[in-house]
């Protein structure tokens, strides 16, 4: 919002703010993130929770913890974890998403560090992290070893890391391509390469291979009558999460 | 973001008291702010009034820390007779009965009457660090914003929150300013409410009578006193309000019968007119509705405080674990969780009272033998007979987690 004051003009402004309202509706063109994230946040809060020892019915549980998003877009993960207390430090590829979730977060009333870069430029200037998330970028990446490696080099002994990806098999195809981008258009089409899809045992090859100690995986399975998502124990065929530290 | 309270509460009935101590226990901030003095609410004669609260209404408050008032002031519901009668004539002989015994969860319901409840749920609030009580202020208008909303107070007062939830009755002003608009239909009938004494004891049994003039409920109160809804078309209702006291009993002994013995009124008189009115959305930006301001039903079935109570526990829960996600607990997609959870229950309650009352209020003679019979086929039929007292014990349906 500093910034928004000063160094740039009130068009703009306006235009961030219809962005970041845009980012924020939970029936516009993010849709499917809003409908994922309840799911998310659950498995991100009780693994951070457990890790750490915090108990999520108390006031800013997250306090003291510093914790990185990597790829954070409108913010829609990075606002929960700094209303729950965390320092947060969101970073996004996309120059485009930095004043939007900027815009947002000093709308909500919060203090986030928004940034314009990528996991190796926070590597390269020494940063580091009790928790990272890592949520749906891998598949993205085109070395996931080496952006895994990093990711590892930005955590603190002991710290966190909780990794999303989608499952390449013939049932991810069809939901993540077909359903997704073609049939239900949640996502637009090409947002996915179905090649870089990641299977759970190839993730935790990588993991293992990056200096990360893999703990735990489960499904977020969607269930087309209720219409909504859930955590899983065993189905990791399409969407799935992991939580690795970093041995301290 | 800093607000004076999370959470907003326009209304200190029972629903808004209830709801500011559900979340106050699950650590949010609240500030109630209630049109009425405090004075007037902490009362302690008995004014006539009463609920039928189901056993899923005992279960949540004493979960919000009301067992001892439950335990020393209502009258456990141990029985329900349900029979089809005309004036005059009796009960027809088929009756229908529930009895608790039949499900293993305890007694079906207790009946308390509203001093008990409304200044055991207000000392609960007084003595709650967390919630911040306005007594003689009314909420006049609301702001949302993008991560707040600001409601304006009578005297001026400005107050921000996360959500402000209207507990403000069937008129509610909130659901008004947010352009919510409501549904339904008057049904030409008027409850006529009262409390009795009666010569012989009750032993925790409830009856409804369905009469062609309307249904009559005698609901056990503690003692030999019992509350009655007593339901008349709305002229007849009116001209027996008028009655006095004396008069009032003549017009009801032939509907009441003698089973008690000798009856008389142990309090004031009161009247409702029927309603049924559904607000057509349960949220709107930064807003949500519970109880009456949600939703009036028919009180046929004396589902009306019930079925706030289930808002307030269903509300409580849905932004319980939003806080505890870090998410803002007044986004959209938060409210639209509870709206969804909540109207799916409201419509099948109000569709069932609604059909329940246009069957029996009728004295014509072939829906009156097939209710006859309908009653002695659910007599005689366990899983129905345990289904329905599930349903008028309230534990059908998704039920929140402070009502298990």
């Amino acid at each position: 919002m500093q910034a928004a004051e000063t160094s740039v003009d009130a068009g703009e402004v306006a235009k961030f703010e219809a962005m970041a309202a845009e980012w924020w509706d939970p029936n516009g063109k993010f849709k499917p993130l809003h409908m994922l994230n309840p799911c998310r946040l659950d498995y991100i809060t009780a693994q951070i929770a457990a890790e750490f020892g915090r108990d999520l019915s108390s006031d800013r549980p997250f306090a003291d913890l510093r914790l990185l998003d990597i790829g954070c877009g409108g913010g829609l993960l990075a606002e929960p974890m700094a209303r729950l207390g965390a320092d947060v430090v969101g970073v996004d590829a996309a120059a485009r998403n930095i004043p939007v979730a900027q815009t947002h977060a000093a709308q909500s009333g919060l203090e986030i560090d928004y940034r314009h870069g990528s996991a190796e430029d926070l590597a390269a200037a020494g940063e580091s992290f009790d928790v990272v998330l890592n949520m749906e970028v891998v598949e993205h990446v085109p070395d996931p070893l080496a952006y895994l490696t990093t990711c590892q080099l930005l955590l603190k002994p002991g710290g966190l890391m909780i990794c999303s990806t989608i499952n390449r098999n013939a049932k991810s195809f069809a939901m993540a391509i077909v359903g997704a981008e073609y049939v239900m258009r949640w996502l637009p089409k090409g947002t996915h390469e179905w090649r870089k899809f990641i299977t759970p045992d190839e993730l935790y090859g990588y993991l293992d291979g990056a200096g990360l100690r893999p703990v735990d995986r489960k499904g977020f399975v969607f269930n087309p009558v209720s219409w909504s998502w859930a955590i899983s124990p065993r189905d990791l065929s399409v969407n799935y999460v992991t939580a690795s530290t970093k041995p301290g | 973001m800093t607000f004076d309270a999370e959470i907003l509460i326009a209304g200190g009935g029972l629903t808004g008291t209830a709801l500011a101590l559900a979340l106050a226990r699950a650590g949010r901030s609240v500030a109630l702010i209630d049109p009425a003095p405090a004075a007037v609410r902490a009362a302690e004669d008995f004014d006539g009034r009463s609920y039928a609260l189901a056993l899923a209404s005992v279960r949540m408050l004493r979960a919000l820390g009301l067992a001892q008032t439950i335990a020393e002031h209502a009258q456990p519901i141990l029985e329900i007779k349900v029979s089809d009668g005309r004036a005059g004539e009796g009960p027809s002989p088929l009756w229908l009965e529930f009895h608790h015994a039949e499900i293993e969860e305890g007694p079906m319901g207790h009946m308390i009457e509203d001093r008990f409840l409304r200044r055991a749920l207000l000392a609960a609030v007084e003595a709650e660090p967390r919630i911040t009580h306005l007594d003689g202020e009314r909420v006049v208008g609301q702001a949302p914003e993008a991560g707040a909303v600001t409601a304006t107070l009578g005297s001026g007062r400005r107050l921000s929150g996360a959500l402000l939830v209207g507990c403000d009755g069937v008129r509610s002003e909130t659901a008004k300013r947010a352009g919510i608009r409501r549904t339904g239909w008057r049904y030409g009938q008027t409850a006529l409410v009262c409390a009795l004494e009666h010569e012989t004891p009750h032993h925790g049994i409830a009856h409804q009578f369905f009469m062609p003039e309307g249904p009559l409920a005698i609901l056990p109160l503690p003692g030999n006193r019992s509350s009655i809804v007593w339901t008349e078309r709305d002229d007849r209702a009116e001209a027996i309000q008028a009655l006095d006291d004396a008069g009032y009993l003549t017009a009801l002994r032939p509907r009441f019968g003698d089973f008690l013995g000798e009856i008389g009124l142990a309090g004031a008189r009161y009247t409702y007119p029927l309603e049924l009115s559904v607000a057509q959305d349960f949220a709107a930006a930064r807003v949500a509705l519970t109880g009456d301001a949600a939703h009036r039903v028919h009180p046929i079935a004396g589902q009306g405080l019930n079925a706030g109570l289930r808002d307030v526990a269903a509300l409580a829960q849905v932004v319980d674990e939003a806080a505890r996600r870090g998410e803002d607990i007044g986004a959209p997609d938060v409210l639209a969780r509870y709206a969804r959870w909540r109207r799916f229950d409201t419509a099948a309650l109000a569709a069932a009272t609604d059909g329940f009352n246009r069957l029996f209020s009728n004295d014509n003679p072939i829906l009156r033998l097939g209710r006859d019979l309908g009653l002695g086929a659910v007599a005689h039929l366990p899983r129905l007979r345990r289904g329905f007292i599930r349903e008028a014990a309230g534990l059908t349906g998704d039920l929140p987690a402070l009502m298990r």
